[in-house]
């Protein structure tokens, strides 16, 4: 109601009133327009020229101006425009290019007044001008605009658009004398009234033919367009060159484009094909629509705001063959349904996080901002009133900053480029894969590759000195480097199996919070996350603080600087047979008396780890060789890939998948293999290890995966000749039909790879460069450049 | 060999109508035309449909372009099936010159050779596709939303939107280009597999019966009709004198509305009639009835082969209104939806109706610097008013000045039934016309009748949309 109070001051005393309502044509709408004194609307179509009264309730039909027992064509119309200085006086454009005016004064039935029938092809566009009572202005398909006055028979004056056809004419509500056009092809010009001999500015708006346009009501030089690429767009053209100043995408080609009034930001849109709704859209936040209407059931046609100064009643016709009266307050709003929420990794590994502000708030008391790193910096908007959709759809950005140096991922990226997957025996790649772990301290990840080893080939290989060796290397070398991802590693498989479920517990919930995004992510939600990806220190202390309680309980458990390449083997696939055995629990016991180390002190260069990896290892192999099938184990290396992936080392997970081939690969389902395969190439993109992802996806025995490096294998050059894109082929530019890349050597198309000096740019066939190298080492387009080829 | 068998060509050269040296010499001048080949044929040589629209490289490289990326480039359908559309399509018009170029390409890309066997060997999905490939190829106007969502509502055969779209483009391209292979008489491609002892049995029913038949005729219609040189060269200057009124003096004339209508009906009736005559006496032995026999060849790829195209004048307007082309154009909703669903073939179908439709060298015959906008436009609107199609901006009368009789017959039996075009109507109209204006005639009117297939099937698109 305070809404309308407003409006009623607005229109000076004259208060609209009204409802949303409809009211049924008897064809399909092709363009409406409003009497000035906005209680009249005039609704042309191809068969259809009435005019309605807009009441309170309901609309009711004054006047039919197709008269006649068998109308012509010209009352086929597909434009209408009332005049908004003289409420008699109305323009309609006909499909078979007449353009007629009526006046409504006349005392006869038929209205009709004047006939012009100058344009060739269909009048797509008429239009009165702003303040002059006789002028008129169309803009036809034959690629001509015409001015007419009222007061003589035929037109003052022609404007060319060059046999381009116009699609809509507008005069400048604020210059008197300017006129903007559109074209099929895309062009927009301004045109002055007084020159019909050429246009004052042109500029190309869209892609595609321009349908619609409209001036700003008060900022001069705003010009709003719409075409067939989807898109609005505003333009000032003030300034000296038209600028684009904001950019609307809609999800269909934009028929019509209005301003709305008193809303210097809105406007209104409607389609051509396929959507049916009209949008309001606030150009400053151009994804979402400030409000739609979604009443009709077939394309709009035609939009109009009722009163030039009342923001809230718009009126539409439609192929559906209704007429609206649509309110504002009705409109539904597509904010209410928006979802503001979004999580994204930045460039360092810091986490953003939005979420809606009503359920940040809640929480952001209980976790103020403490200046420590690790807590969520905590962004609020200013509320600015002028904003569109304040409150309503405002999110509260959290930011999650990585601890410096926690986040390096080197590990990850020497991991990758030096794994080896296939095309050895499983043996040596185990091997390799195993002393790639160990070099970069990854002793756990290690062991797994050593254990695989031994579980899944023949036992008489595996040379205890080298074994020996290497352990004793890791142990010694490994420790220092190991970041905080090796500890985060550790941490359950110290822990009994009941840490274990809890941590798994913990990563749940946490997910379910993020999902929701019902609060704010606390500071064990911070780490998982960041641990999923990027771990950092801070789980060190944590975690250890833990393990110490659980050791009591746990005499298997011990030392744990050890245990990361021992015993998480012993927790999962082995740790049955060893309970069984006694030396070992006689043997970890030992172990726990030895002084408790942190993960990042190097001290642990005692031999005694070695001999516990060597005993376990005998242990092993005694049990695979006396009568264990051979896929006995592969339920707990499955068990044992699911625990990597869920740690988030999706690359272990990967790798030994993909090294393991078809022992395991029947134990996991499709789903899950997929998901890690698709995570960790997208880990490896991220790193820019293009070479192994591909290798991964060539290797990946999942469908969905290995047609990922089928898609977009088109790699785009420019012409050599004349520097535009070749959009076809590599080899011919299609703009100057020449061969792009010549060989300098035998002189024919390169179609292949194409290998060029960077100094002369001359080059040709791989092949043909490398021979030619081999005995001259000047380029041998004869240019006297001495090429280098790296 | 699941190809079919055609009868040696008795002409030499790409074209049974047009002589070899006009397209060869054209074409060893023209070294772009081996590059556009080179670029987006599929077959990978220059086959005689190349070799007649390389008389106009500007067309052909939007063709190109376009058929390159229907049948190569993404999209839903499956490539195979691609080829097996078009095999469909050609098949409605018995071009057995289509049909064997795409069975070659068909097993290239590695389709299932039992469905060659015919129509009961495909899946049932593509087999649905046979009724609106039947409607669109000879009675258009005649496809409802309902053939829409019975493809798209079948449960396990149904099609999406994407993939039907992908078809119905498909399908209109190839019924056009059928227009275009019969009304250019394009020859058979000399095959390298022929040698091989593969002896090439006479069939009946081709284009190559049809020359036979001109054969006969000719002497005959020539001696009948005596056209002189004098006379045609008086008929163009005629025609150009016509057409240069038509363009001064439109304002001048103030024809009432009810004319104008009346202009487009009278048009549409004549068309009716306009052919059916000529056949009569080209063809007294009627052999060419809906009832005609049809190799067994040709139509295991269809169904219902007497289906042909009946006029459209002749139901009666009661029953199915006049497709008002301003109420679905091309320009604001074909390409909107085709584009939508397929991406980007609507930008090139664009660029390739365009490219048509303002195609002009300014010059007519012997002529220069003459402009045949008129002409080409009444071209382009007599094809659509046949599929009932009508322009409001255009006053029909136009068509009756420019476009003589003769010609009219030629463009009745390109566009409604190509496979019926014989030497003697290519001809008969134009005498003094140059081939490649002839060709150029040919391509307008193999692009108007694509359009105006796909204005059909896209308005029962989007009226299933809505």
């Amino acid at each position: 109601m305070e809404k309308m109070s407003r409006v009623t001051t607005a229109l000076s005393g004259n208060a609209l009133t009204g409802r949303t309502m409809h009211c049924h044509l008897d064809a399909p709408a092709n363009a409406i327009s409003v009497c000035r004194d906005a209680a009249q609307v005039v609704v042309a179509g191809r068969s259809i020229f009435k005019i309605f009264a807009i009441e309170e309730e309901q609309f009711v039909e004054k006047l039919n101006l197709r008269v006649g027992r068998k109308p012509s064509l010209n009352l086929s119309c597909a434009d209408v425009v009332w005049h908004q200085m003289d409420e008699n006086l109305l323009a309609t454009a006909a499909t078979n290019g007449v353009v007629v005016t009526w006046n409504l004064g006349r005392p006869s039935r038929n209205k009709q007044d004047q006939l012009f029938t100058e344009h060739k092809r269909t009048v797509n566009k008429v239009c009165f001008h702003p303040t002059e009572a006789h002028v008129l202005l169309s803009g036809s398909q034959d690629g001509f605009m015409k001015c007419f006055d009222l007061r003589r028979k035929d037109s003052v004056s022609t404007f060319s658009g060059q046999s381009e056809s116009v699609r809509d004419v507008q005069f400048s509500i604020r210059d008197y004398f300017t006129f903007a056009s559109t074209f099929e092809n895309g062009n927009v010009q301004l045109w002055d009234i007084r020159r019909p001999d050429r246009c004052e500015r042109m500029f190309t708006a869209h892609n595609g033919p321009v349908f619609c346009c409209d001036w700003h009501p008060e900022d001069r030089g705003w010009l709003a367009t719409g075409g067939r690429d989807k898109m609005v767009k505003v333009w000032d053209m003030t300034t000296h060159r038209a600028k684009e100043m904001h950019c609307v995408q809609t999800i269909a080609s934009v028929a019509r484009v209005k301003w709305r009034p008193e809303c210097r930001h809105h406007l209104a849109t409607c389609s051509m094909m396929v959507d049916h709704n009209i949008y309001v859209w606030d150009v400053r936040r151009p994804f979402v629509p400030a409000a739609m209407f979604e009443e009709h059931r077939d394309v709009t046609t035609g939009i109009a705001w009722r009163h030039p100064h009342d923001p809230s009643f718009l009126l539409s016709g439609s192929k559906d063959s209704t007429l609206c009266q649509h309110l504002f307050r009705d409109a539904s709003q597509p904010v209410e349904r928006a979802n503001p929420e979004g999580l994204c990794y930045g460039l360092f590994g810091d986490l953003a996080f939005a979420a809606k502000e009503s359920l940040v708030a809640a929480e952001s008391g209980r976790k103020p901002y403490t200046g420590d790193r690790r807590h969520p910096i905590f962004f609020k908007r200013k509320l600015d009133p002028a904003e569109p959709f304040s409150g309503l759809a405002s999110s509260a950005l959290n930011v999650f900053e990585i601890e410096p140096g926690g986040g390096s991922m080197s590990w990850f990226v020497d991991t990758a480029e030096r794994y080896a997957l296939a095309g050895r025996p499983l043996a040596e790649l185990c091997d390799h894969n195993a002393k790639v772990a160990r070099e970069l301290g990854r002793n756990q990840v290690a062991q797994t590759w050593t254990m695989l080893r031994i579980i899944y080939c023949s036992p008489g290989l595996v040379p205890s000195a080298n074994l020996n060796h290497s352990v004793g290397k890791g142990s010694s070398c490994g420790l220092p480097l190991m970041n905080s991802f090796n500890l985060k590693d550790m941490a359950p498989g110290l822990g009994s199996e009941t840490r274990l479920d809890r941590s798994k517990g913990d990563t749940r919930s946490d997910t379910v919070l993020l999902d929701s995004s019902a609060t704010l992510i606390t500071n064990e939600d911070n780490e998982e996350t960041e641990g999923s990806d990027v771990p950092t220190d801070y789980l060190l202390g944590d975690v250890e603080g833990e393990e110490d309680e659980l050791y009591p309980l746990d005499p298997e458990h011990v030392n744990p600087e050890e245990p990361e390449y021992v015993l998480p083997q012993e927790a999962f696939p082995l740790r049955h047979e060893i309970v069984d055995t006694p030396s070992g629990p006689e043997h970890l016991q030992d172990k726990a008396d030895s002084p408790h180390v942190s993960g990042n002190e190097a001290d642990a260069a005692s031999l005694a780890p070695v001999d516990s990896s060597f005993s376990l290892l005998s242990i092993s192999h005694a049990l695979y060789d006396s009568r264990l099938p051979p896929d006995f184990f592969s339920v707990l290396v499955c068990d044992m890939l699911r625990f990597y992936a869920e740690q988030g080392d999706v690359q272990m997970a990967v790798s030994v998948l993909i090294v393991l081939g078809e022992r395991v690969r029947k134990d996991i389902d499709e789903q899950t293999q997929e998901h890690w395969y698709t995570s960790y190439i997208d880990l490896l993109q991220r790193f820019r290890l293009w070479n192994v992802s591909n290798e991964v996806v060539k290797l990946s025995t999942s469908q969905a995966v290995s047609c990922l490096n089928q898609a977009s294998t088109t790699l785009h050059v420019n012409c050599s000749h004349c520097k535009r894109p070749m959009s076809s082929r590599g080899w011919v530019c299609d703009r100057c039909h020449r061969c792009a890349s010549m060989c300098a050597v035998c002189h024919h198309v390169v179609k292949g790879l194409f290998v060029w000096c960077q100094g002369c740019s001359h080059g040709g066939h791989l092949q043909h460069i490398m021979k030619w190298l081999e005995g001259s080492s000047h380029c041998p387009a004869g240019c006297g450049h001495l090429c280098e080829y790296s | 060999d699941k190809r079919i068998r055609v009868s040696q060509p008795l002409t030499r050269g790409p074209s049974a109508f047009i002589p070899e040296k006009e397209v060869v010499q054209a074409n060893t001048v023209d070294e772009r035309t081996n590059l556009l080949v080179e670029e987006y044929s599929t077959s990978g040589r220059l086959d005689n449909i190349t070799q007649v629209m390389s008389l106009h490289t500007q067309y052909l490289e939007s063709f190109l372009r376009s058929q390159f990326y229907m049948l190569r480039m993404d999209g839903p359908l499956p490539l195979p099936h691609r080829h097996y559309i078009a095999i469909m399509a050609a098949a409605r018009h018995q071009c057995s010159y289509l049909i064997n170029m795409h069975v070659d390409e068909f097993l290239k890309t590695g389709g299932i050779a039992e469905w060659l066997n015919g129509l009961e060997y495909v899946p049932q999905r593509l087999k649905n596709l046979n009724e609106i490939n039947k409607l669109l190829a000879h009675r258009p106007w005649l496809i409802t939303k309902e053939h829409i969502q019975k493809l798209v509502k079948t449960g396990e055969n149904n099609w999406s939107l994407p993939e039907l779209v992908h078809a119905v483009v498909l399908l209109t391209h190839y019924h056009a280009l059928a227009s275009f292979v019969f009304g250019s008489g394009i020859n058979p491609e000399r095959d390298p597999e022929i040698s091989n002892g593969f002896r090439i049995i006479s069939v009946n029913n081709f284009c190559v019966c049809d020359l036979a038949n001109d054969n006969n005729i000719e002497n005959a219609s020539l001696a009948g009709n005596n056209f002189g040189i004098v006379d045609s060269l008086s008929e163009l200057e005629a025609l150009m004198e016509r057409m240069k009124r038509l363009q001064e003096e439109r304002e001048d004339e103030d024809t009432s509305q009810e004319e104008m209508t009346t202009r487009f009906e009278k048009e549409k009736k004549e068309s009716l009639f306009v052919v059916s005559g000529d056949t009569f006496h080209s063809f007294p032995h009627s052999d060419f009835d809906d009832d005609m026999i049809i190799t067994s060849d040709v139509s295991r790829y269809i169904e219902d082969p007497g289906y042909g195209y009946e006029d459209f004048a002749r139901r009666g307007e009661e029953h199915l209104p006049t497709f008002r082309a301003q109420d679905y154009t091309w320009e604001n909703h074909g390409f909107s939806l085709v584009n939508r669903l397929y991406s980007d073939i609507g930008h090139l179908l664009d660029e390739k109706f365009r490219m048509v439709y303002n195609l002009t060298y300014n010059t007519m015959a012997t002529h220069e610097d003459v402009d045949t906008t008129t002409l080409r436009r009444a071209l382009f609107n007599y094809v659509h008013c046949m599929f009932g199609i009508r322009y409001d901006d255009y006053d029909y009368g136009e068509v009756n000045q420019l476009l003589e009789r003769s010609l009219k017959v030629y463009i009745k039996t390109v566009t409604c039934y190509p496979e019926r075009t014989t030497k003697r109507m290519y001809d008969s109209y134009w005498r003094q016309f140059k081939h490649s204006e002839k060709v150029h005639v040919n391509l307008l009117l193999m692009e108007a009748r694509m359009q105006a297939e796909l204005l059909y099937a896209l308005r029962a698109i989007t009226r299933h949309l809505t």
